[in-house]
């Protein structure tokens, strides 16, 4: 790569310092194109044009012919860059778009997607990372089929992990379709086709490696694009330097006026529903946890299934295999963690000062209560409205807009607030960037986890174990240009929602191999036999569940929806897991060896090819 | 298998034992309390759920490694 003394992974701080100072100049220069009279439009594609073309670049300078380097970056990430890599392959558009719309809509019981998906980490530290890294396995059916022995078992593997990460994937390319659409204003489908061609270039050439350079770029953009807007408007509106600290006034705030505008009460009317469709109105409370057992359930069953899934989503346990020792396993995770918070501490806030800046009638910028001509003739209003995500229907007809006439997708409130809050149009063509950098990495991430499982598991393993280096390359890269060809023609289907596929992804996960791994590592009687039947069963239940609830018209069981199902997918699969080992032989000594080896940080890794 | 690995196996099952007790209680029992955590100074179940939780789990991981690279240490079987 980049020829520095003392070779670029010893210079990392300086590189990455010094592309981060760079960003910020292209923003700032950005900005002075705005106050110059540059349109929109144009400021809009250069964003997205020029940092796709640093994510290229890097996977360009990136490529590599070696197996170690394409399969797990040569194992020499250090923990804190693997941490950032981690984060951004973590952070989705679920993350970065979707979160903020749904703690705005749908308020308390939201939140526990954020609990979720942070305490999964204490999981991946103590049950899972550290091990697999000491195995030193490629992927994570690498670790299943060696633990556990035998082509089926590792071919199960191969399937839930195809199955999850390709339905998490779909969700990822309709991100930055809708990204690329909306900065672009090109049509959908061609947006999802332009971000497929980003995402491949980042990975093809150089794999795992590239990927992870990518992502730590990526990570700064996506960071920077989600902290401006929260800052600027909780000082626009006075809350205070510190939007973190600021929010909890403008809660106050918040539930002062959802007395005066009625909601929660105020609910809309059954025609003013039916013609928004799959728009909603705002109905619920910013923080009312309702003290019935149900809701407390709910919450339970989501943090559950979301932190399951965190644990057992192979492309977040792969990144873990990159770290250069086991120690740094551990401390990378907490470095994960504290830049996934980066985000996730900052959603709420986000959340929560635009709800002040379209409800609060001292601020110029709210709506609720204004004319509806008024209303309508906003430029936002209007851009928004055209591609449907957002109608005003004056169902009272007294021309005045109140909360249950104003109805929205979630989606927008992270890509529609700078101009909500009537910030420059920069901050809409960075948040936009940032959208696409969230999107795109975690894309990146999925993908490859598909393509190595398929080139390593699948056909190096299994079907052709005499194939040379370079054949499993090429095999890896065509792998990775026809999921990805998949992935992308089915996200322009626009099946389901991003957030309802990304929860689908983690249930399935979870289902088929939590218990799977977590046994493998921690209970040495765990067999082939035993996790044959936890992977097929947990996951053939869980999946069969989805579907009953879905699309069968099933009454959800105790309030486990389709978001929820690997509360069933998962006791399935620990029950049989248990019984069926316990019912057949123990392992043989040789695995047991090896479940002891991983135990331990010292000693060689033996396992990794 | 020598006992100074399963001595270092025992320590390794029961610093987990005790990261997984708190993370139970921070992921569930806290937000089971919901509403009850709210005051009227203070939006308490907004503040765990959005905020407290994380900062807490971030916490718990760094201190969990390392307690866990003590014990490695301790038995010499930390990598070389």
């Amino acid at each position: 790569m980049i020829k520095l003394e003392g070779g670029f992974i010893a210079n990392l701080g300086k590189v990455y310092g010094l592309y981060t100072l760079g960003f910020l100049g292209f923003v700032i220069l950005m900005g002075i194109f705005e106050a110059a009279g540059v349109s929109n439009q144009l400021i809009g594609w250069l964003f997205v044009a020029f940092t796709v073309l640093i994510y290229a670049f890097i996977g360009i300078l990136s490529r590599t012919m070696e197996t170690d380097q394409y399969y797990v970056a040569g194992r020499e990430v250090p923990a804190l860059y693997n941490g950032m890599a981690t984060a951004a392959d973590w952070m989705s558009g679920a993350s970065f778009i979707a979160m903020a719309g749904g703690i705005y809509l749908s308020g308390y019981p939201y939140m526990a997607f954020l609990v979720g998906w942070t305490g999964g980490y204490v999981l991946v530290a103590s049950l899972i990372a550290p091990y697999l890294r000491k195995f030193g396995a490629y992927t994570v059916p690498d670790f299943i089929g060696t633990r556990y022995g035998g082509n089926f078992a590792r071919f199960c593997a191969v399937i839930i992990l195809v199955v999850a990460s390709f339905t998490y994937v779909t969700a990822q390319i309709n991100g930055t379709g809708t990204v690329a659409a909306r900065a672009l204003q090109i049509p959908f489908e061609v947006g999802v086709w332009i971000g497929l061609a980003g995402i491949l270039f980042c990975s093809m050439l150089g794999g795992m490696r590239a990927v992870t350079w990518t992502q730590v770029a990526q990570y700064i953009v996506l960071i920077v694009a989600y902290l401006i807007p929260v800052f600027w408007m909780s000082n626009k509106l006075g809350y205070g330097l510190i939007p973190h600290f600021a929010q909890f006034d403008a809660v106050a705030r918040v539930q002062e006026l959802e007395g005066i505008l009625g909601i929660g009460t105020l609910l809309p009317t059954a025609e003013a529903k039916a013609e928004a469709g799959k728009l909603a109105a705002l109905k619920v409370g910013i923080n009312d946890a309702s003290d019935s057992l149900m809701a407390k359930w709910k919450f339970f069953t989501l943090v559950l299934c979301m932190m399951a899934g965190t644990a057992s989503l192979p492309h977040v346990l792969m990144r873990y295999f990159t770290t250069d020792s086991v120690r740094n396993a551990r401390v990378s995770v907490g470095w994960s963690l504290l830049f996934i918070c980066g985000l996730y501490l900052t959603a709420p806030a986000l959340a929560t000062f635009t709800k002040l800046s379209l409800l609060d009638p001292n601020v110029a910028t709210s709506i609720i209560g204004k004319s509806v001509s008024e209303v309508t003739n906003l430029e936002w209003i209007q851009q928004w409205s055209n591609v449907g995500f957002l109608k005003v229907i004056d169902s009272n007809g007294d021309g005045i807009v109140q909360i249950n006439e104003f109805f929205m997708r979630g989606d927008i409130v992270v890509l529609a607030t700078p101009e909500m809050a009537g910030l420059p149009y920069v901050i809409s063509g960075l948040v936009a960037a940032g959208g696409l950098a969230a999107a795109m990495s975690t894309a990146d991430g999925l993908l490859l986890a598909i393509a190595n499982a398929l080139s390593h598991d699948l056909y190096y393993k299994i079907i052709d174990p005499k194939a040379d280096t370079k054949t499993r390359l090429v095999v890896a890269r065509v792998l990775l240009v026809i999921i990805g060809g998949a992935g992308a023609f089915v996200a322009s289907l626009k099946l389901t929602s991003i957030l309802g596929a990304v929860a689908w992804a983690f249930c399935f996960a979870n289902s088929g191999l939590f218990f799977p791994l977590v046994l493998g590592v921690w209970w040495k009687r765990a067999n082939r036999a035993g996790a044959i039947a936890g992977m097929v069963g947990g996951f053939g239940v869980g999946a069969w569940y989805l579907y009953m609830v879905q699309f069968g018209n099933m009454t959800p069981w105790l309030g486990i929806d389709g978001l929820r199902f690997g509360m069933i997918g998962m006791p399935v699969s620990l029950i049989l897991m248990v019984i069926v080992s316990l019912m057949t032989e123990e392992p043989d000594a040789e695995t047991q060896k090896l479940v002891d080896d991983i135990r331990i940080p010292s000693g060689a890794v033996t396992r990794g090819r | 298998m020598s006992s100074k690995n399963e001595q270092h196996w025992e320590k390794t099952k029961s610093l987990t034992i005790t990261v997984l007790v708190i993370w139970a209680v921070v992921s569930f029992a806290i937000h089971w309390i919901g509403e009850g955590l709210n005051s009227p100074s203070f939006p308490g179940a907004y503040f765990m759920a959005g905020m407290g939780s994380q900062l807490i789990f971030a916490v718990l991981v760094f201190w969990f490694s390392s307690r866990q690279n003590k014990i490695d240490e301790e038995f010499g079987l930390e990598e070389k």
